[in-house]
């Protein structure tokens, strides 16, 4: 008898015989299942109420005193402080420069996801001109728009500032760092894993905290800047060696018969690390990269420590005054959301890539 | 002459290495000749000496005794105390939240399924600190002292803290007594790891009782030993405005717990799904072809392949865990962090302070992966058998 393809594959089940399998498939399971229902809805149904029924969405006068003696969540909160939120002490005229830097950079990241520009010319002209816009657009000094120093960035845009500055400068050195880590001068690599080791082993606090306090103390009056930078400086720093790290298993991957064809065709070390090694492992590496972005875009929340007013501060901020102090809940979960977008996405966008990958190699 | 010399690859890389470390040297020795600068510029003083001066302020939260005339040395043991305090709670929690939520997405149950999965992601994609900072404000919102939620008979929920009863016999001598009891395990483990067989002959069986049970009764003799007044338990009781007895968490701490717990056991349990995950069916099906039950599959052939695949991302974790501790600070535990930068604040030695903190944490999480690579070599598979 001949057996078709259709014949090979599982059989379709209709939905409900599926549905069974795997709800009711053994007494257990009934009990189970039926008991998880009773828990979620014990937990959900008064969840929705608090969240959306019962919950006040507006302040008309723009005080909390509607809040009082409701049962559910008072979002009216968000309505009066968003903009604290998002863009923190920034003057109130030219918060529309601070929306429209966020929005430019976010939509440089989202562009930099199509692979279409997945060249190291296109991707870093393509940073250069979003990071440059948003920084002018920020700080201003040109086109008669009035100077604001990076002390006063705050809220949201502060964030990603945080994380697009970060990634930009520590991706660079990461690179550098693996290679030198992967280097034959046996001086260089083990310096190198010494210091990647240390960073490592090191919390994120303690290397912003020395950035922020130690740095003007060893270095010279023309090198210090300001302590954003210098804060930028010890993230970079942080991210670069767990990305090199990452970037040194991306090319451990690599058959070594793709460096040795190419000594044998006569490549130099440049061509052969900039043509050969670093195209391959960034593709081996690319899912474990995304996951280190999305830990970076989580980490950017400690410079709150440092006292930087990002969005988790200005979210503290926002309920922080007498009168909607009531309030915490509603704006955590605010601020938890607007992370959560971000993180969300990013890692939604990392498990896609892993999917497409696996397909290219079968 | 130059041009020869740049062709002979010994010389090149001889050159290389030397310009790199002379770099290095130069970075360092001019970062710290500027620092002396401006130390002796501000007028302030360097070196160890100011570790025996006193304080002089009070700090929260404290596991061995301190006070404000305790010397900055103390207070710095004060705050690694704390740290390691937390860290171990945390990474006990974390790996218990972790399980449990492992085994309900590995379990077939479609709901199990479907409420472990959303759990893992509202956790793990909010900051860890984000969480710290609200349950802190949800156990400082708690009633006060007077209006307190009775949990479980005899546990309080307050706004000043959780009080707990707690077994009435002194500290020492309960941590005597969990470490007698711990060493007890080892002991049998090695009794058992001796016998090579794969059902333990009697006489293992015996020894292995005889050191179990002397090692609860050496436990149990510690804490009458270190028996304090009063009844079994210490209960807290409302005594004027606040709780007195039993055993007090305060906000801070068990803020910082629940909130590493549940983050620490979103990532914990998706490492070890994937370890378990990682096993080849084909082990799973030899094992079923050989007559094994369920529970056999899952004890002697899922279960340890998949401990070995999960051990190396476990030891990350717990060490990423363990640095987390640091963001105390945002809820004001005295940790390590904490008692560092309030010591920075008060004495002004910066760059003492700030190595001794850095060595601290180094010395710590060094400690934590060697043992747990340590324990990972023991149990490494030798050849290929892990291949289906």
């Amino acid at each position: 008898m001949q057996t078709t393809i259709a014949d090979s594959l599982p059989p379709q089940r209709a939905l409900g015989k599926r549905l069974r399998k795997r709800f009711f498939r053994t007494p257990l399971d009934v009990v189970i299942t039926v008991a998880s229902v009773v828990v979620a809805a014990y937990v959900l149904i008064p969840l929705l109420d608090w969240t959306i029924f019962s919950a006040v969405w507006s302040a008309p006068e723009g005080d909390a005193s509607v809040c009082h003696g409701v049962e559910g969540a008072c979002w009216a909160v968000i309505e009066a402080r968003w903009r604290l939120i998002i863009f923190g002490l920034f003057p109130y005229e030219e918060q529309w420069r601070s929306s429209i830097a966020l929005v430019v950079l976010v939509v440089t990241a989202i562009l930099s996801c199509v692979p279409a520009f997945w060249t190291v010319l296109r991707l870093s002209l393509l940073w250069i001109v979003g990071f440059a816009a948003f920084y002018l657009l920020m700080r201003g000094g040109i086109f008669g728009l009035s100077v604001i120093e990076p002390s006063e960035w705050g809220g949201l845009t502060l964030t990603v500032f945080f994380f697009a500055a970060g990634i930009l400068i520590g991706m660079p050195m990461a690179i550098c760092f693996a290679m030198m880590r992967r280097s034959t001068l046996p001086v260089i690599s083990r310096t190198m894993a010494v210091i990647i080791d240390g960073v490592r082993s090191l919390p994120l606090v303690t290397i912003l905290f020395t950035a922020a306090l130690i740095l003007p103390f060893v270095l010279p009056g023309w090198l210090q800047g300001d302590k954003i930078w210098r804060v930028v400086f010890g993230f970079a720093l942080f991210f670069a060696a767990y990305q090199a790290e990452v970037i040194r298993s991306g090319i451990q991957a690599i058959p070594s018969g793709q460096d040795e064809a190419a000594k044998a065709l006569g490549m130099g070390y440049f061509h052969r690390v900039t043509r050969i090694t670093l195209p391959q492992a960034f593709r081996n590496a690319l899912p474990t990269t995304i996951n280190q972005f999305v830990i970076t875009f989580k980490e950017t929340s400690l410079i709150v420590i440092i006292g930087f007013f990002d969005v988790l501060a200005s979210g503290n901020a926002a309920y922080g005054t007498g009168e909607w102090s009531f309030a915490y809940v509603e704006v955590y979960i605010f601020v938890a959301l607007i992370y959560f977008v971000f993180v969300f996405s990013l890692s939604l966008y990392g498990a896609y890539l892993e999917r497409r990958m696996r397909v290219g190699q079968h | 002459m130059v041009l020869r010399l740049l062709r002979n690859r010994k010389f090149v890389r001889a050159f290389l290495q030397a310009a790199f470390l002379a770099a290095l040297i130069g970075m360092i020795g001019s970062g710290l000749m500027i620092a002396h600068e401006s130390i002796t510029q501000q007028g302030m003083s360097s070196g160890f000496g100011f570790l025996e001066r006193s304080t002089g302020f009070n700090i929260g939260f404290s596991i061995i005794d301190y006070d404000p005339n305790a010397s900055y040395g103390r207070l710095l043991l004060v705050g690694t105390a704390n740290t390691i305090l937390l860290g171990v709670i945390g990474i006990v929690a974390a790996s218990l939240t972790g399980l449990m939520v492992a085994m309900m997405r590995l379990s077939e149950n479609g709901s199990l399924n479907a409420i472990s999965r959303t759990y893992v992601e509202i956790f793990r994609n909010v900051p860890l600190i984000l969480q710290a900072l609200f349950w802190y404000s949800v156990m400082t919102h708690l009633p006060p002292p007077r209006q307190a939620l009775e949990a479980v008979p005899h546990v309080f929920l307050t706004s000043r803290g959780i009080f707990l009863p707690v077994l009435n016999v002194g500290v020492a001598y309960a941590l005597g007594a969990v470490g007698v009891i711990l060493a007890g395990l080892v002991a049998a483990m090695i009794i058992r790891r001796r016998d090579v067989r794969a059902v333990p002959s009697r006489k293992t069986r015996n020894a292995r009782r005889t050191v179990l049970a002397a090692a609860v009764l050496c436990a149990l003799i510690l804490m009458a030993t270190g028996r304090l007044e009063g009844g079994l338990f210490s209960l807290p009781e409302l005594r004027g405005l606040n709780f007195r007895g039993g055993l007090t968490v305060p906000p801070e701490l068990s803020a910082l717990a629940i909130a590493i717990a549940l983050y620490g056991g979103a990532y914990i349990s998706e490492i070890l799904r994937a370890g378990f995950n990682s096993v080849p069916k084909g082990q799973t099906e030899a094992g079923r072809a050989l007559g094994l039950s369920q529970g056999q599959i899952f004890r002697r052939v899922r279960l340890p392949l998949a401990i070995r695949a999960i051990l190396p991302t476990l030891t990350n974790q717990y060490v990423w865990l363990f640095k987390a501790t640091t963001l105390g600070i945002a809820v004001g535990y005295s940790d390590l962090f904490y008692t560092v930068s309030i010591s920075i604040t008060q004495s002004g030695q910066t760059l003492e302070l700030i190595g001794i903190l850095m060595m601290a944490f180094l010395i710590m999480n060094n400690a934590i992966s060697f043992v747990l690579n340590r324990i990972n070599k023991a149990i490494e598979l030798k050849g290929n058998q892990t291949r289906s």
